[in-house]
Formats: structure tokens, C-alpha cells, sequence
């Protein structure tokens, strides 16, 4: 069984959403997605100030086994991004939902948020 | 309907993450690809490969027939238990399929085939076999285990049958020892030292289980390719096919040239590639900028395509991205590889890049 907080928002491409915090939202992917890729090696992820549009590519995760898409839940400008994960990109594996985080997002409009899934509809998509 | 080898159940309850692979279902972890990788370089790991079919060929006539059958010579296996690394071609000088061949005892041999090519392999062994006073018979009786690292022999000679663990002491690098329906062979497939098992299916489980209580980190498909990788050991179907010969797929080292009135299966065709300057070749690759080479990157040099990789990865002992590519013979010791669209630089090596536990390059 894989872990799915319930204070987090999810994407059916398997990114999980913070909540905001001053229009800000951490982003990363589930448990469920790092245990599918099995050890990361290499993460990719974009520079601050890069806007996105939702569902767009904005970064690439690369375990033993294949490279990953990373698609932006939410439009908005990356607002930080995990440095530490460019010299151990297991922690996504380790820890997928605390130190393993990949990037922040200022929010273009909060309402997006309302868009995704909630823990239930996260565990549904798993299910099916 | 995928097939299962004996061990199936042991590999469930270790945890073991189940894929289909060439018609079987197999480990490719048990929880963390990378952690058994470093058993393996380490301590000690072990394979189920039982996957892998074991062919015997039994006969007055069986050296004669391997002699045609593979590019490599048998007549270099003189004494009972000496193993050699071949390739099996077609007509066209193309691999057929890459093999170890062991000599049991006089007139008899036997072959260890990848599991996706056993069905042809079979096929094209029985085809060959016809003018020949030779039994062919595949020994789907039969289990393989590789058990490899600096610890693998010491871990496990304790749990082989008495005598043969006396003789299995005595092995020196590419021989077995056999001993019933048991053997016992200082080969793999990893770059460490070790031991092949092949033994009766019904006695794997209980060998299976007394290596792991012994210490034995049981490892899945995913270690045996970065192991493999990390030791410049081709594979099957990425590195080589019937495409391309030996020569162009750093085997040349395999075909026995002499003598020269050996006319085994492709010779003619590999004879017209053999002093040619323009063919391909299997180089090494490590990637110097960021990111991770995958099979099929298109590398360039001035802009120019001069190759292609063959199998990429992430190597695990090295901590960098690493790589086994076919390219144009005038290479030179760099070049660039896309990857994803960009340009990212990478150093022309002569594989292994890891053998016994030690790094062999420059990194």
C-alpha cells in the first residue's frame, strides 16, 4: 500500500500539490510513482522565474529503469527549486513527500488548485 | 501465460517486484535495484537465471558439431569441465545467439542460451544437428542459480553436496565441476567472482534459501543488467543480434581464426569483414555532462552521426551515466550524445569500466 496524505492535492500524472502558503506550492511526485520507478538517479528540474502553463512538462525525473516527465500541476513561475536533489535524487525515493520535494510554484490563479484530485480520487486513479 | 522457474513462490515472499521477461516472469528487484547492485560488488548477490536454457549435446560426433555450430573453437576444451565463450552465427556472419559452452566428460557438451533466444536456438541446433551421430536435449529439468561477489564462493561452497564443494574450492576461473545432475561453474555475468549452479529444479528452493540465510542478497534483473553493463559484457538483443557480426560488436576476440580449414557456420561471410577498415565497433561510453545515456541516443561528432548506443545507464559503482555504443571505426576518444534534444559531452573508453570491485577508467 502506498502512502496518500490527506492534506495534499494530486495529479492523475502522479505529482502531488501542497497547499498554498502565500500564493506558493510545493510540488513532488507520490509514493506510489517512486516506487513504480524504482532508485532515481537523475532529476532535471527547471530554473526560477520559468513560467508554465498546468499540465506542461517542466521537468524530468530518471530512475534505473526510465526517464519521467514531470508535468506542472497548477499555472504559475517557479518560485524555487530542490538544489539538493541535483547531488541525490534518492531522496525522492526516500522521502517522496518531505526532503524529496522537486520544485515551488507561485500560483497564477488559486482556484486551479480546486481542479485536482483529492486524496480518495488520488486513491481511485490507483485503484482502477 | 508467462512461465515460472521453481524458485517463482521465493521470489514473492522475498518481495521480489515480478515482470515478464522473454516469456518468463522474473525479479527485477526486490525492494531497491541499486542496494543490490552494491551486494554484488561488495559481499555477495544472487541470480535466479534459471530462465536461461541448458542444452546437451551428447555424442561421438559432438566435437565435430560444436566445431561447425559456434565461431569459437571446442577444441580449446580439452579436459572435463572447461568452460568457453561463444558466438553462434548464421550464414551471414550475424549473431545468432551468444553462449557459454562446457565440456561434461568425453562426447558430451553442454550450452547455456538466452532465454529470449532458446526456442530459435533449439530450432537451429536440431537443423544443424541432422548429419551428425549427436542427441540434442534442452534440460528444462534443470535450475540455475548465480550466485556472485568477493564473498559469493566462500558463502556458498559450505551449502553445495560434500564432494562437490571440495572440488568447487579447487575451480579455477571459466570451470565447473559436475557431479550427478549438479554443476558447478566459476563463471558469470557481473564482473565479480562467483559461481553458476546448475542443478535439479526440485533442489533449488532449498539452495535458494540456505544462500539467503547465509547472507546472500537476492537480486533481480535490474542489478544483473547494471552489473553487466558496469563489466563491458554484452547483451543479447541491445549490444549484438543477427545484424551485425562479432567484429562489429566487440566479440572478434571470440572467433578461433585457426585453423583455418575449420569451416564453421559463417565463416565465409565474416572472412570478407575480417581485414575490412570500415566496420563498425563496440566502444565504451561515460557521459561527462548531466544526465543518463539510454539505449538508441544518437551520438555526434562535428555534428556528424558517427554512432549509436547500445545499451545506457546509470552505473551505480561509478556514480555516473555509462554506456555500450556502436560507432564509425574513426571515432576518436570523444563525442556527444543527444539526449533529449541537447548536445551533452561524453568520453570514448575501452570497456570494462568495473571488474572485481575496482573502477578500470579514468573518471
Amino acid at each position: 500500500m502506498s502512502d496518500i496524505p490527506n492534506e495534499l492535492r494530486y495529479c492523475r500524472t502522479h505529482e502531488w500539490v501542497s497547499c498554498a502558503e502565500d500564493g506558493v506550492v510545493t510540488v513532488g511526485i507520490t509514493d506510489h510513482a517512486q516506487d513504480q520507478l524504482g532508485d532515481l538517479v537523475f532529476v532535471e528540474l527547471p530554473e526560477v522565474g520559468d513560467p508554465f502553463e498546468a499540465e506542461t512538462e517542466c521537468a524530468v525525473i530518471e530512475s534505473v529503469k526510465a526517464a519521467s516527465d514531470i508535468y506542472c500541476p497548477v499555472a504559475g513561475e517557479i518560485a524555487e527549486v530542490n538544489e539538493a536533489l541535483m547531488d541525490s535524487p534518492e531522496l525522492v525515493n526516500d522521502d517522496p513527500y518531505g526532503d524529496g520535494w522537486l520544485f515551488k510554484i507561485a500560483i497564477t490563479d488559486e482556484a486551479d488548485l480546486d481542479s485536482l484530485l483529492d486524496a480518495d480520487g488520488y486513491q481511485e486513479i490507483l485503484d482502477a | 501465460m508467462s512461465r515460472k522457474t521453481a524458485l517463482n513462490a521465493l521470489h514473492r515472499a522475498h518481495g521480489g517486484r515480478m515482470v515478464p521477461f522473454a516469456g518468463w516472469e522474473m525479479p527485477l528487484h526486490y525492494g531497491s535495484q541499486m542496494e543490490e547492485h552494491h551486494a554484488v560488488r561488495r559481499s555477495a548477490g544472487m541470480f535466479d537465471v534459471s530462465h536461461m536454457l541448458v542444452i546437451d549435446l551428447v555424442g561421438e560426433q559432438s566435437r565435430p558439431f560444436l566445431q561447425q555450430l559456434l565461431a569459437n573453437d571446442v577444441a580449446r576444451l580439452q579436459t572435463a569441465g572447461k568452460a568457453l565463450y561463444s558466438c553462434m552465427l548464421n550464414e551471414q556472419g550475424g549473431v545468432i545467439d551468444d553462449l557459454i559452452v562446457y565440456h561434461l566428460r568425453d562426447n558430451a557438451f553442454r550450452l547455456v542460451v538466452n532465454a529470449g533466444c532458446a526456442d530459435k536456438d533449439l530450432a537451429w541446433i536440431k537443423e544443424q544437428v541432422a548429419p551428425f551421430a549427436v542427441t540434442v536435449t534442452p534440460r528444462h529439468d534443470l535450475a540455475l542459480i548465480a550466485v556472485q561477489g568477493p564473498q559469493a564462493r566462500e558463502k556458498t561452497r559450505p551449502l553445495l553436496p560434500a564432494t562437490l564443494a571440495e572440488r568447487a574450492a579447487q575451480l579455477a576461473a571459466f570451470h565447473a565441476a559436475v557431479q550427478d545432475q549438479w554443476c558447478v561453474a566459476r563463471t558469470g555475468y557481473t564482473g565479480e567472482d562467483g559461481f553458476e549452479i546448475m542443478l535439479p529444479a526440485t533442489q533449488a528452493p532449498a539452495l535458494w534459501q540456505a544462500l539467503a540465510e547465509a547472507g546472500v542478497a537476492p537480486c533481480g534483473l535490474g542489478a544483473r543488467d547494471t552489473l553487466r553493463l558496469e563489466a563491458g559484457m554484452n547483451l543479447y538483443g541491445s549490444d549484438m543480434d543477427e545484424q551485425y557480426s562479432p567484429l562489429e560488436s566487440g566479440l572478434g576476440w571470440t572467433v578461433a581464426w585457426e585453423p583455418a580449414a575449420r569451416n564453421f557456420i559463417g565463416r565465409k561471410a565474416l572472412e570478407t569483414k575480417r581485414n575490412a577498415i570500415d566496420n563498425k565497433r563496440l566502444v565504451g561510453l561515460l557521459l561527462e555532462g548531466r544526465g543518463v545515456l539510454r539505449n538508441h541516443q544518437k551520438l555526434f561528432s562535428d555534428g556528424v552521426e558517427v554512432g549509436e548506443a547500445t545499451s545506457g545507464g546509470f552505473a551505480p559503482t561509478l556514480q555516473r551515466s555509462i554506456a555500450l555504443a556502436r560507432v564509425e571505426p574513426d571515432i576518436g576518444d570523444a563525442c556527444s550524445v543527444e539526449i533529449r534534444g541537447r548536445q551533452v559531452p561524453a568520453k570514448v573508453i575501452r570497456p570494462p569500466f568495473v571488474r572485481k570491485g575496482k573502477i578500470c577508467i579514468a573518471i
